[in-house]
């Protein structure tokens, strides 16, 4: 044993990051092992062609908790969150319907399709703000474990309770149905424009083996509604420089307040003395020593990879055996020579500043998955695109444009195996289904990046690629995160922790798990 | 993008102050002027022609039609004669209101609804199974306001119907110089008016028609900010402003029930049925925790708390829409939603929301001002509303 220290973190990713920055804050002496030489884990901007900077994997920000950004001063490390003002889905037919953040432009572009759905839609507004309110506090408190007698977890559950109770009936009723109803059902009841029930239905499915029509979507509609900036709900933003800016914020801010950092250094196990773990051996086989190991792995790495056969309960390892990945999504990165053109828009314009959404109807949503659910990808996929260049132009040559386009679904257990003849078919699919819209964008591509579920995995170290570290879905959620009991951030195995987004709350680049777990350390120790 | 009226080639063009003003959606003039002054004494002394196009309108029509109305509002529209125009709040199940504004029974099976906001869903919904056409005509008729004294003179000059005959919210067809209109003697002023209401098309040459009639008489186009301070001397409430629509409202404590508005006499609870009528029942047995009343900011002590920083007192050159406290003996007991400076009244008045129990007329209590950047207490009288009503109006 060469080096001792309070914390090692596993994981240079954005949660595991976020924790070593709160433990160091508090002042932990913190390590951050990270076996890739950059840092982010998912979380990364690299200029893959030169001239072209690409948020590689994870592309936007949603939920990264705004008190992460105060706490550890995140702006000052050169975090900038720039806001995406609207969603475009184009249309088959030519046409196109947008959601804007004006009320007033949003009123006007919806009430183009139906004048009904344009009310619906600030009605609906209301009920999943209050929704999202009524829900939230449950993301910044240590998941309690209803089982548990332990005096903590009473009051945790007591005050959950009380939230509850405290829900008029009609807003219990609502979350009822969120909890329960499939997102393409539970936007049935309010809306009739085909194109807007798919585009919104979409958030119900990204990053989930699941279609618009699985019930327990709906649910995951509200999770994505909860996104917040600047205390400001449903603002999704696009971080200045890519998203490895927020984790190179993160990084800088962990540094500032005195923890090490070391990429290049991958972690071959966990060290367990006495049924508790006390350090780690890297792959070089340098052995460290820590009071506390924080694993920001995703729950089967963690458990299955680090640990040996025997370091864990039998029904733990069961549990942790069933939780479900199922990555089926992937990325195409395209540098482009010239902006999309499409069909009826402008050429320029504040419509491409925001999302594009390919998902013209919750058929089409739906038929994508049918393929998915049989392991074909998805011919005709959902997409979320963006633009980064227009609105950060450092991210490409001037004049030349970076494209983001998120793809689902590709399901990692593709029939066959992913190959590299897949990863391009897949590809293809996907600019032809774009091109089908706009037309001029098989011409404009300069280089393309394909990313499989098995590339995620392969290269960040995800299990079957899943963006979320396991699946977001209702019985993932919470107390069940990643396993029911186990949910604090502890684990079977004493002085062993997890931070990563396969923990409560869960994914979505909003550094709360990471928060959390540093909080329960920091609790537990004090 | 925001809407335009059909005014808006004529609006635009006398808008010399570039003051513009979001109004649902569309864009209209806060003040053509560079002050809103000689607007704002248009309508007191001569006429205003203000553009109201943005309000939402909706033509009911069919077997049904009284009947929906009758169902979504707490007024009596069953039994309203062909002509009636009636102002109606309209209230959710639970007896909170969602929004005002009026219905003209335009013939036995044809309405006109405006509304602040658009209401089309909420109306469809409560139709179902009625035998009735709603249709959204909010684009398709233009709509202006004419008012102050002068304005049936005005518009007398141009339509051959007698308008001494149209009695205050009454409505009629007419014909305006060649073109199809229904005048209605109605308004957000509390002062003699009208407003007419005109497809579309037809509006530019309504508007052409009315300034050149009313130049003698000394008509000015008007904007909001004008009609904002008359609407407060006429004790009318806007929604958003003066209260939060059910629909909007994010916590309980946000709605109220027309009672606590002061529109306890639009509500007829000898209706057999109405939305909302089960809540209101009760609510009227327990009497409004809240009333909704005119509060004037006395001058005498507003010029005290501006003597001791050796000023002269300062009052609001327009309108304010924020909510200020109301106190007694430290106590807060209100808040004061929409106030300003009346030129014509020479008062300075607010309107407020006040606890039952402190709301009586005449009562004394304390408004929040601000003084040389300094919070204070300025004497505040409850009064009733309206501040203005001349007998013109009704006349």
């Amino acid at each position: 044993m060469v080096k001792k220290c309070d914390a090692i973190v596993i994981g240079g990713g954005h949660n595991g990051l976020v924790c070593a920055a709160y433990l160091a804050r508090a002042g932990k002496r913190a390590l951050v092992l990270e076996r890739r030489e950059v840092l982010g884990g998912a979380a990364l901007s690299e200029e893959v062609f030169p001239g072209f900077t690409f948020s590689v994997f994870s592309y936007v920000v949603s939920l990264l908790r705004p008190e992460i950004i105060r706490d550890l001063d995140l702006p000052r490390h050169g975090l900038h969150i720039l806001p995406l003002e609207s969603t475009l889905t184009p249309l088959p037919d030519g046409g196109h319907i947008a959601q804007w953040n004006d009320h007033d432009q949003n009123r006007h572009e919806l009430a183009r399709h139906s004048l009904r759905d344009a009310e619906a839609y600030d009605e609906l507004g209301r009920l999943l703000h209050q929704m999202a309110r009524a829900v939230r506090p449950l993301l910044g408190m240590l998941p309690p474990d209803p089982a548990s007698l332990r005096v903590r977890d009473l009051a945790s559950l007591a005050r959950l309770g009380g939230h509850l109770r405290g829900l008029a009936p009609e807003h219990f009723h609502a979350l009822h149905k969120l909890l329960t109803m499939s997102s393409a059902d539970y936007l049935d009841e309010w809306f009739e424009t085909e194109a807007l029930k798919a585009t919104k239905s979409a958030s119900g499915i990204i990053g989930t083996m699941l279609g618009p029509r699985s019930p327990g979507t709906a649910y995951v509609l509200l999770h994505h509604y909860m996104g917040e900036l600047d205390g400001v709900f449903r603002a999704w933003g696009f971080a200045k420089g890519g998203n490895g800016s927020v984790s190179a914020a993160i990084a800088a801010a962990a540094r500032r307040f005195g923890a090490e950092i070391r990429t290049g250094a991958p972690v071959a196990n966990v060290i367990v003395k006495g049924h508790r773990a006390v350090g780690v051996a890297l792959e070089s086989g340098e052995e460290i020593q820590a009071k506390v190991v924080v694993s920001g792995a995703d729950p089967r790495r963690t458990f299955l990879d680090l640990l040996g056969p025997g370091q864990l309960p039998d029904d733990f390892v069961a549990a942790i055996r069933r939780f479900r990945f199922r990555g089926a999504s992937g990325k195409v990165n395209l540098a482009l020579a010239e902006l999309p053109r499409f069909a009826g828009l402008p050429d320029a314009g504040p419509h491409l500043r925001g999302a594009i959404s390919i998902s013209p109807s919750v058929d089409y949503l739906e038929r994508a998955y049918d393929e998915a659910k049989y392991g074909e990808f998805s011919r005709r996929p959902y997409l979320d695109i963006v633009i980064p260049s227009l609105l950060d132009p450092a991210m490409a040559p001037p004049g030349k444009h970076v494209m983001s386009i998120f793809a689902q679904y590709a399901p990692y257990a593709l029939n066959g195996g992913w190959t590299d003849a897949r990863r391009e078919a897949f590809g293809d699919a996907v600019i032809d289904t774009i091109t089908e819209y706009a037309p001029n964008l098989k011409g404009a591509i300069l280089h393309r990046q394909v990313i499989t579920p098995a590339d995620i995995e392969r290269t960040v170290g995800l299990t079957e690629g899943n963006i979320f570290q396991g699946e977001l879905t209702l019985q993932q959620m919470f107390f069940f995160r990643p396993v029911p009991a186990w949910a604090r951030y502890a684990t079977p195995v004493p002085g062993l922790y997890q931070c990563g987004a396969g923990t409560h709350p869960g994914g979505g680049v909003m550094g709360a798990s990471g928060r959390l777990a540093a909080q329960a350390i920091l609790g537990e120790k004090a | 993008m925001l809407k335009t009226t059909p005014f808006h080639p004529r609006t635009a063009a006398l808008c010399a102050s570039y003051a513009w003003r979001r109004w649902a959606g569309y864009v209209v003039a806060s003040s053509y002027g560079l002050s809103h002054e000689h607007e704002y004494h248009a309508i007191r002394s001569a006429a205003a022609l203000l553009d109201i196009s943005p309000l939402c309108k909706y033509l009911v029509r069919g077997k049904d039609a009284a009947r929906l109305l009758d169902r979504v509002v707490p007024r009596d529209v069953a039994h309203a004669e062909v002509g009636r125009v009636l102002y109606t709040p309209w209230c959710d199940a639970a007896g909170k209101v969602l929004d005002d504004g009026t219905i003209a029974r335009l013939d036995d099976a044809l309405f006109r609804m405006t509304s602040a906001d658009p209401g089309l869903r909420w109306l469809e919904d409560n139709a179902l199974g009625l035998d009735v056409e709603i249709e959204d005509a909010t684009d398709s008729i233009a709509a202006l306001a004419l008012q102050g004294p002068a304005s049936r003179a005005i518009l007398q000059e141009v339509c051959s119907k007698d308008l001494g005959a149209l009695k205050y919210f009454r409505t009629t067809a007419a014909e305006l110089r060649g073109a199809p209109v229904t005048i209605s003697r109605t308004g957000y002023t509390g002062d003699l008016g009208f407003e007419v209401w005109v497809d579309a098309p037809d509006a530019l040459a309504v508007w052409d028609a009315l300034i050149q009639a009313g130049t003698p008489y000394g008509i000015a186009p008007a904007g909001m900010l004008a009609l904002d301070m008359a609407r407060i001397e006429a004790g009318l409430m806007l929604i958003d402003v003066d209260y939060i629509s059910a629909r909007k409202a994010l916590i309980p404590q946000q709605t109220s029930t027309p009672f606590e508005l002061g529109l306890g006499w639009a509500v007829n609870l000898d209706k057999e049925n109405f939305v909302g009528k089960r809540a209101l029942v009760e609510a009227a047995k327990r009497g409004p925790a809240w009333r909704f009343m005119g509060v004037e900011i006395e001058w005498e002590s507003l010029e005290e708390l501006y003597a001791d920083v050796k000023l002269a007192p300062q009052v609001p050159a327009a309108v304010w829409r924020t909510s200020v406290p109301l106190y007694t003996d430290g106590d807060q007991v209100g808040y004061a939603t929409s106030g300003g400076w009346s030129p014509l009244l020479k008062r300075y008045i607010a309107l407020a929301h006040i606890e039952s129990s402190h709301a009586a007329p005449g009562t004394r209590l304390e408004m929040e001002v601000t003084v040389e950047h300094r919070r204070m207490h300025a004497t505040a009288c409850v009064v009733r509303r309206p501040f203005f009503d001349p007998e013109r109006k009704r006349a």
